[in-house]
């Protein structure tokens, strides 16, 4: 029999409001077992602790009850305290009383009742807990990055600066990503590439740091500490050793008209090529999609003006097995289709065009070289309008409920970078709200209003209408004149909402990662470990978990780096002793849990056992793995002979807390 | 008398105008805007302000087309148009009050020659009731 | 209110660390109410919920049992709410054929930023439950008092 304390908590008011405090510890003071009970302002305090080690060495306690908030809040507190004066930590179950009772209750009578029986069942569990031990497992010192964006490549270089081998996996034949597509940067102005480009050649050059490019993550197994990874390195036809990134082959290519994705389609590229001059790694790619070569074997021409003889045509995709501890998802963003945005006529017209697009058209290293032409005609576009929240803050169904945070920002410096350039052009911005929080974040907008003398429009586009003579007619609402306003605009920029890259969805289900309905991958808590993944050695770097601009992106990655460097400096981890456990002698060798098993953490053994008439019997036994095994539970229903069970959650131990629920 | 006549807006059409967050795209599309005294958004912040008398009252809600264009495009599903359908129905709801006549329709052709047809025929067949 | 009546439902209610019972603290922490006469288990995972359980606590008097795990596809444990589908499936049906209404047990997927839908469930079944009467059928006599 087990020498039981029951701990009561008022949580201040929050419990004591509503539960009779007084009446569960003296109801309960007289369950099978309790030998101790009591109830205390608050529990988890520095002296509701002491309360809980005092009694636990005067009574001598085996078994710890404490009815307060959720476990899930302070289980762990209340574990290490009980530890520090030698009980087992394992022999504490906590009732939850609070989130389960009485916040959700306004009957006093009803609420204590509840509470009362909430610790009973949990008094029933307690007789039936056994001491358990935590185990270890090591950390394998490498870590895996899942995009090459700026904020892969960030966290990928403050890993490897702490002495850690880390590999970029990055579905692109270059890192990049989007950073590397964009013309300036607010709110300074400076060249997104002259800030990117040497980090991105630190990463090619640190010898920490393995680039996988033009690769994909295939499937994930193992837990934090110990994952194993298959990585799809998928064909390029381009031996990336020999390559030399002269780019002969990408002007030779006879297939000149590949729509060029770096570029959004606003100009074409060949069936090889490289993405833009600065790649990394600076490796030429065969599109299979439009090599002649490969799609009917007649040409060969790139793998003649090859000198490096680096063109092989028969290279097949290949899987790599690669084992770490720790994984940073960084797998960015996209603006959104706008094709359900009909008013806007993305579709119909080349003159309407995203941000990002004019970011292409803006760049020096762009399709039009950096001198800002309509896409239709060439010719210099004299009134442009930008349309701020297209598809962002919709509920409608069409776009995104969120705010996508950076359009404000990048819409006033594109707007600001025209009228600079070309002071003749007139700029009108249609917003809702500008919401420009953020280090001279404001001042930034107030000069594009000031300085500049960008007309910022409160009010929205309603229709965009491309008229015959090449004009756009742009009927929109200006709230404060209280008048609806017609333009005659020459070019109209979305500011398109941004969403996770759809890559992330089957990704998060490898990584058993949760995300939230957009497809944002959700923080451990959100405001307090805003870089980990609810899921142990899973990290989150960048937009894809939130939307966030460049300054706010790169300190995410670092930080992510500390929690990564964190984790693999650790020598062993404690692992969770609540797993699976077989009993033997009732074992009949089945598989039924080894097929049931998400981890394989179950194997079958050949065992010896001496058997009443004294002879030796050779059986086949399911053995369980600790290290491995997660505590399911999956494997103790699906046993037919019930040998298997779970540590901390026996079926001795669930039962208890049914036949204590329904008592009465 | 107010707070009624808003929850009787409310309920005919089902729209809630808090949902709104005033970007007034509704107006900007609005093909009817410029015969407006009160455009589509401010008919929206009206109903929420409870200022349905300023609004039966006003000839605003007979120029709305019921094209519908508002509440396709606004991104909160506010559906202006159907705040503006319900305070015509409860117009035609007062009762003992017969508010357009027959007689009365040359006058206002000459006051607005601009009145879209079809408001005065939708008009005309509810008020002789 | 309907709960004038002294009858109050015994309801037992499963729930799974990682969502379920995360989404019922959910519901605790924005105060929705739920009838007390819920009571919550907490597992691991909806698949650590032998059937056995269900029937040992209709056995000593349950009127109503739910089961809540992750949504499909979210599980913690990637595959476990499956397996729990599955038996749970096999098991209302044999529940069925012995006479206990099909009403008396649920299954339901409440994330854990889900505490409204919690606290909706929880209602919905109480009242379900509530409207069918004390369950009767497998009830161990030897249990009661």
């Amino acid at each position: 029999m087990q020498k039981i304390g029951v701990f009561v908590c008022w949580c201040g008011s929050n419990i004591a409001a509503t539960v009779d405090v007084q009446a569960v510890s003296d109801t309960l003071a007289k369950e099978p077992g309790v030998v101790y009970a009591t109830n205390y302002q608050y529990m988890c305090s520095e002296s509701g602790q002491n309360l809980i080690k005092d009694a636990i060495k005067q009574y001598g306690l085996t078994g710890v009850v404490i009815c307060s908030c959720s476990p899930r809040m302070h289980e762990a507190t209340f574990r290490k305290a009980v530890a520090s004066v030698g009980l087992n930590p394992y022999m504490l179950e906590v009732a939850n009383i609070r989130e389960q009772c009485s916040w959700i209750h306004k009957d006093k009578a009803l609420a204590t009742e509840k509470a009362i029986t909430l610790g009973r069942a949990a008094i029933a569990k307690v007789q039936l807990n056994a001491p358990l031990q935590a185990g270890e497992s090591p950390v394998v010192k490498r870590a895996l990055v899942i995009g090459g964006g700026i904020a892969g490549i960030q966290t990928a270089l403050d890993i490897a600066e702490a002495g850690f081998e880390v590999d970029i996996v990055e579905k692109q034949p270059t890192i990049g990503g989007k950073m590397a597509q964009i013309d300036k940067t607010f709110p300074t102005l400076d060249c997104a590439a002259c800030i990117l480009t040497p980090k991105m050649v630190e990463c090619s050059q640190n010898d920490k740091v393995h680039i996988y490019s033009y690769s994909e993550v295939t499937s994930v197994k193992g837990f934090v500490g110990n994952f194993t990874v298959s990585i799809k390195k998928k064909a390029r036809y381009v031996a990336e050793n020999k390559c030399t990134g002269c780019g002969e082959c990408t002007t030779k290519c006879p297939m000149k008209n590949v729509p060029n994705e770096f570029n959004l389609g606003l100009d074409n590229r060949r069936a090889i090529y490289i993405p833009f001059a600065q790649a990394v790694p600076k490796v030429a790619t065969i599109d299979p999609n439009y090599c002649n070569m490969l799609k009917n074997g007649k040409c060969g021409l790139c793998a003649k003006v090859c000198t490096a003889g680096a063109i092989d045509y028969k290279q097949q995709d290949q899987v790599i097995e690669e084992r770490y501890g720790a994984i940073v998802v960084a797998t960015g963003y996209n603006p959104i289709k706008l094709d359900k945005f009909e008013e806007f006529d993305y579709s119909l017209s080349k003159d309407v065009v995203t941000s990002l697009e004019l970011e292409r058209l803006m760049n020096a290293a762009g399709p039009t070289g950096g001198t800002l032409l309509r896409p239709s005609d060439g010719t210099h576009p004299h009134t442009i309008v930008f349309v701020q929240c297209v598809g962002s803050r919709d509920t409608s169904g069409c776009g995104k409920p969120y705010c996508s945070k950076i359009c404000c920002m990048y819409t006033a410096k594109h707007a600001m970078l025209i009228r600079e350039k070309y002071p003749d052009t007139e700029v009108y911005v249609f917003y809702i709200d500008v919401r420009t929080p953020g280090k001279n974040f404001d001042e930034f907008y107030r000069r594009a209003v000031e300085q500049y003398g960008v007309h910022y429009i409160k009010g929205m586009v309603g229709k965009v209408a491309p008229r015959a003579d090449g004009k756009i007619m742009v009927q929109a609402s200006d709230l404060l004149a209280n008048e609806q306003l017609h333009i005659e605009a020459d070019m109209v920029v979305l500011a398109a909402a941004i969403e996770p890259d759809k890559s992330a969805r089957p990704l998060a289900t490898m990584l058993t990662a949760s995300m939230d309905t957009n497809d944002f991958f959700t923080e451990a808590h959100p405001k307090l470990r805003p870089v980990e993944s609810p899921t142990a050695g899973i990290f989150l770097s960048g937009v894809c978990q939130g939307p966030k601009d460049i300054p706010e992106t790169v300190s995410q990655a670092s930080a992510a780096a500390a929690k990564v460097i964190g984790l693999l400096v650790t020598a062993k981890l404690t692992t969770n002793p609540c797993v699976a456990h077989c009993n033997e002698l009732m074992c009949n060798g089945c598989s039924s849990c080894e097929r049931v098993c998400p981890y394989g953490a179950i194997t079958y053994v050949e065992k010896e056992f001496r058997m009443p008439d004294r002879t030796t019997q050779l059986r086949r036994v399911a053995s369980v793995n600790p290290a491995v095994c997660q505590g399911c539970g999956a494997c103790t229903v699906a046993c037919p002979s019930g040998a298997m069970d779970l540590n901390g959650f026996s079926n001795s131990q669930i039962m208890a807390e049914v036949d204590a629920i329904c008592q009465k | 008398m107010n707070n009624n006549l808003k929850e009787q807006v409310l309920r005919m059409s089902g729209v809630n105008p808090l949902k709104c967050m005033r970007c007034g795209k509704c107006s900007a599309t609005c093909p009817s805007y410029d015969e407006m005294e009160y455009h589509p958004h401010q008919i929206v912040y009206m109903v929420e302000k409870g200022e349905i008398e300023k609004l039966m009252a006003s000839p605003s809600i007979y120029k709305c087309l019921s094209c519908f264009a508002c509440v396709e495009r606004c991104p909160r599903d506010v559906e202006p148009a159907k705040l503006v359908e319900a305070i015509r129905l409860a117009v035609i709801r007062q009762q003992g009050q017969n508010h357009l006549k027959a007689k009365d329709i040359p006058d206002l052709i000459e006051a607005d020659p601009d009145l879209p047809q079809q408001a005065l025929v939708t008009a005309f067949r509810k008020y002789t009731k | 209110m309907p709960e004038v009546n002294a009858y109050k439902p015994k309801i037992v209610a499963f729930c799974c660390n990682w969502c379920s019972y995360a989404g019922a603290d959910l519901a605790g922490t924005n105060r929705l109410n739920y009838p007390a006469d819920v009571k919550i288990i907490r597992v691991p995972c909806s698949c650590r919920v032998n059937p056995m359980f269900i029937l040992r606590a209709f056995q000593r008097g349950a009127d109503g049992v739910i089961l809540c795990g992750c949504h499909p596809g979210d599980c913690h444990y990637t595959t476990g709410n499956y397996y729990a589908r599955r038996r749970m499936t096999l098991l209302f049906s044999m529940l069925d054929y012995l006479g206990i209404e099909k009403e008396r047990t649920r299954v339901e997927w409440v994330s854990a930023a889900e505490g409204a839908k919690f606290a909706a469930t929880m209602n919905d079944f109480v009242s379900t439950v509530a409207a069918l009467g004390e369950n009767k059928r497998l009830e161990d006599l030897r249990c009661k008092e």
